[in-house]
């Protein structure tokens, strides 16, 4: 099953001289499960993207669809409602309250989705559990370092069993190692069946995936498959020199 | 050099001297690192091996270089070849710059498409040993050693970006050299 199909989506900021086509025409299918990667340079429309297949933004043309239901031309409640529910953000600057805990910031999208605060509680302890940050619970964002502050981030995305997690230059400010946290988490999570989309201009977050579609100017020009090798790595002395 | 100074030849025969100039314009400010006489012992072994052959030009007697080049039939089929090639396990940076500008200059392939498939080949390579350092320990000291890899390789991603950025405008000017 697609979770997410998108068919000959279109984003176009302003008209005539200053026409923008962020997005020019794509079509893609995203099955269940898998984790996916849009690689492409700075200004090439990943973001556009990301929100037109989120419901954050509105596509000028084309359609998509969210586990079988057209998103482009629901209503805006219909819309804010699958924004809590079905998709799970995460962005490169993380977007978490300053003022609350990292268990609050989880806990949020639970109690904003009408979910008890009992059931938050739970359900942030458990996702920080899963996160390794069952330890920081209690803390606030500013004294997490950020591969902590990210994997808060993802914890709050998961909050309401998303169908599909979204994310937008999700280890653009973090250090190497603190990447290497994140990418563990998503690699976890796509062991757990979680289906993922990632836009990076990142190589290494990009090669991470299953799939990696590279997009240059609103368009994709190459998609290829680079998951299903499990298998040792065996190319050390050839790369190595 | 040898390959470059083959797809050099392949746009027009040329003196040794001005196979020298080109390379040298190439290179950019590491040109000047390069000695003169390199040319004309590459060109002396790729004669030898059957790649070039020269003639006698009357036309300019007054120069002390008065040999032509020009690629024989095997010299063309050994440019095409390595213009072809994917350089595994990851481009050779002086090597891979000479065959774009040798590649745009010759008009026998186009640069993005070689930077295309260069990027195919190392982020194929980078999968995999990003692959096995998630699949170390944290803070492992063999993980270390493969973030290394993955680190470099990222590094190379990210100069054939830029290669990909000046030659694809490069493209759409003329007489690019
Ligand atoms: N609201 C907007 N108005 C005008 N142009 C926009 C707007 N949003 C994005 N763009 C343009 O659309 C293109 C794609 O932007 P974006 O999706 O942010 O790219 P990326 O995330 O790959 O860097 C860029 O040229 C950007 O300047
Ligand atoms: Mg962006």
């Amino acid at each position: 099953m697609n979770v997410l199909q998108v068919r000959d989506l279109a984003k176009r900021h302003g008209r005539k001289d200053n026409l923008v086509r962020a997005v020019d025409g794509v079509d893609l299918d995203v099955p269940a499960g898998q984790m996916l990667a849009v690689m492409g340079p700075s200004g090439c429309g990943k973001s556009t993207l990301l929100h037109l297949m989120g419901g954050l933004e509105r596509p000028t043309g084309g359609q998509v669809w969210l586990a079988g239901e057209r998103i482009d031309t629901a209503g805006e409640r219909a819309l804010a409602r699958l924004r809590r529910r079905s998709v799970g953000f995460v962005f490169q600057s993380f977007h978490l309250v300053e003022e609350l805990t990292a268990a609050e910031n989880v806990e949020l999208p639970v109690l904003l989705a009408g979910g008890s605060p009992r059931a938050a509680k739970r359900r942030a302890r458990h996702l920080l559990d899963q996160v390794g940050l069952a330890h920081r619970a209690r803390h606030l964002p500013w004294k997490l370092s950020g591969g902590e502050r990210q994997r808060v981030a993802v914890a709050r995305a998961l909050a309401n069993e998303p169908l599909v997690v979204l994310a937008d230059e999700p280890t653009g400010n973090l250090d190497t190692a603190a990447t290497n946290e994140v990418l563990r988490l998503f690699a976890d999570l796509r062991g757990m069946g979680q289906t993922l989309v990632l836009v990076t201009h990142d190589g290494r977050v990009a090669a991470s995936a299953d799939r990696l579609i590279s997009m240059r100017d609103g368009v994709f020009v190459e998609d290829t498959w680079l998951g299903g090798r499990t298998g040792q790595f065996d190319g050390l002395f050839a790369m190595g020199d | 050099m040898q390959d470059a100074i083959l797809a050099m030849l392949a746009k027009e025969p040329s003196h040794g001297y001005d196979l020298g100039l080109r390379l040298r314009r190439a290179l950019g400010p590491l040109g000047g690192s390069m000695n003169a006489g390199q040319v004309y012992v590459t060109l002396a072994r790729l004669e030898k091996a059957g790649l070039v052959v020269h003639e006698r030009s009357e036309e300019s007697p007054a120069r002390p270089d008065r040999k032509v080049y020009a690629l024989t039939d095997a010299g063309h089929e050994r440019v095409a070849a390595w213009l072809a090639e994917v350089n595994r396990p990851k481009p050779d940076l002086v090597e891979f710059h000479l065959k774009l500008a040798a590649a745009s200059a010759s008009r026998l392939a186009d640069p993005v498409e070689l930077v295309d498939a260069q990027r195919r080949e190392l982020l194929r390579r980078l999968a995999e040993a990003q692959r096995a350092v998630l699949a170390e320990p944290e803070g492992s000291t063999g993980g270390l050693l493969l973030e290394g890899i993955a680190l470099r390789l990222q590094a190379d991603l990210r100069w054939l970006e830029a290669c990909e950025r000046v030659w694809s405008g490069a493209g759409k000017e003329s007489g690019n050299e």
